[in-house]
């Protein structure tokens, strides 16, 4: 039997008179890499907000390792879309910040920093400060501080969002090598459905708002993958389920719902 | 840029000398920019004003460093209270519609004659300008930025201290360049009126004796020491914000 790491039962999320999220039921499975799409403004952000304990549900029970979640617990790490690096310190600084918070002895923080920025391909720029690197690197940035925290559950919330379409496939590419190497569960909110596709093991479809899970296919990928996985047949079946189910639910937010293709001749 | 900035000054200066050595303007009203050098090293050497100098920097010194820690801490802890800010902010807006010189002579009551009142009318006008600075520096601290504190499971202390802080840094700076400023301007200002010392004392000074070397002379001597104090701040804030 698969491992849970993380439950959600019966867990939404109101905010005065609007109901943003659920109710949703998940179970995320340990080392899984989990993928969350779903048309804008339905609740995604939220999801995330309320699985790390960064808010709590409105309703329903969040679970990491079988314990409730209260408040951001000890072995989640969490990637925002938005640039987080301390523009005050250098990249190794950024990186060694929540080591040297936890109080991890100098030796290890510099041993973990170095594979670290080493890893996520910012040796040459330890010493730079974030206004002097790209916007794909400041991110690279934030997620080798998560890493070096050795998290157990990873949570990104569209980190590739702000980056450009080849900027994003090679980052995506180097998720897959963290997950691999980490060996974490990762949660990949994400807006890109070829993203979801081709990095997850599963892929969960969020309904507009409020959002529920609305489908959960699996890929079926082997551990070992990368961006290559775009030329496979199956790839592509997977693309247009998702697509699928995620137009019916844009067509609402648009205001159409349920309006049929229309084939040109 | 900075190249034709000087030479913009230097031109100025060049054809302020010129006028005055062609007799255009008369010494009894301006003295020519080399005589006022000459009128500002002689009064350095001879030492006669050094104890002035010594008084107003001093005093500038304390009324930037009471209005600057007061407004940090001001601004800390009305950032803090919403709705106390919410209620003060109109009025920490329209502060500097008051002529806070006016109050003259209820701080002379307060601290008499001398350097307690100079520096009072130098810490009302300099302090509004800390505490708007603190508080627009903690309002630009991007949320994400605390988010990761809160994921780094970072209380309210070490958020504040960590994140918070350092975060508002580069604004906090502008506003010490505006305290710095305006303690400046406080302090000579009251000089005039509230002192028997000082700078702007000496200035009066050599006004009613018809004394204008020394009086140009002393003038120079602020406008160096104010552009060589924001200059330095200056470049303490580029550095701050290197990009």
């Amino acid at each position: 039997m698969t491992e849970v790491v993380a439950r959600l039962r019966g867990v939404t999320r109101v905010f005065g008179a609007l109901h943003a999220l659920g109710p949703i039921d998940l179970d995320l499975r340990r080392g899984e890499f989990f993928s969350v799409i779903g048309p804008s403004g339905c609740g995604k952000s939220t999801l995330l907000d309320v699985l790390s304990g960064l808010s709590p549900p409105s309703a329903g029970t969040v679970e990491f390792e079988d314990k409730p979640v209260v408040g951001v617990p000890d072995g989640v790490g969490v990637v925002f879309q938005e640039d987080a690096s301390f523009p005050w310190l250098n990249v190794s600084d950024n990186v060694a910040f929540g080591l040297r918070r936890a109080g991890v002895a100098g030796a290890e923080v510099k041993r973990r920093v170095d594979h670290a920025v080493g890893f996520m391909g910012l040796s040459e720029f330890a010493r730079a400060f974030p206004a002097q690197l790209s916007g794909g690197m400041r991110q690279r940035v934030c997620i080798a501080r998560t890493l070096v925290l050795q998290p157990r559950l990873i949570l990104l919330d569209e980190p590739f969002g702000a980056l450009d379409q080849q900027t994003r496939l090679l980052m995506g590419d180097e998720l897959l090598r963290l997950w691999r190497e980490t060996g974490a569960t990762v949660l990949l909110i994400t807006h890109g459905l070829d993203e979801a596709a081709m990095l997850s093991d599963r892929v969960g479809v969020m309904s507009a708002r409020p959002g529920c899970i609305i489908d959960l296919p699996e890929t079926g990928w082997p551990r070992e993958r990368d961006s290559r996985i775009v030329t496979d047949p199956r790839f592509g079946r997977l693309t247009a389920r998702l697509w699928g189910t995620l137009r019916e639910e844009a067509m609402k937010l648009i205001g159409r719902p349920g309006v049929p293709v229309v084939v040109p001749h | 840029m900075p190249l034709l900035r000087l030479w913009l000054l230097a031109g100025l200066a060049g054809l302020l000398e010129a006028a005055c050595r062609a007799g255009w303007v008369s010494p009894t009203s301006v003295i020519a920019p080399s005589a006022m050098v000459v009128a500002l090293w002689g009064l350095l050497r001879a030492g006669t004003e050094t104890a002035d100098i010594v008084a107003t920097m001093g005093r500038v010194g304390a009324a930037a460093g009471l209005a600057g820690f007061g407004g940090l801490l001001a601004g800390l802890g009305l950032h803090a209270v919403p709705r106390l800010r919410a209620a003060l902010e109109p009025l920490l807006s329209s502060w500097y519609a008051i002529p806070t010189i006016m109050f003259y002579p209820v701080l002379l009551v307060f601290f008499g004659v001398g350097t307690g009142a100079i520096v009072a009318v130098a810490v009302l006008l300099a302090v509004v300008a800390m505490v708007s600075a603190t508080l627009s520096g903690l309002d630009r601290v991007p949320p994400v930025l605390l988010r990761t504190g809160a994921v780094l499971r970072m209380g309210p202390w070490a958020q504040a201290s960590l994140i918070r802080l350092p975060a508002a840094l580069p604004y906090v700076v502008t506003g010490v360049r505006l305290v710095v400023s305006y303690a400046f301007i406080g302090v000579i200002a009251s000089e005039f009126i509230l002192s028997g010392s000082g700078i702007g004392y000496a200035i009066a000074n050599a006004y009613n004796n018809f004394d204008n070397p020394a009086m140009y002379g002393l003038m120079l001597l602020v406008l160096v020491l104010v552009t060589g104090v924001n200059s330095g701040l200056a470049a303490v804030d580029r550095w701050m914000r290197r990009s």
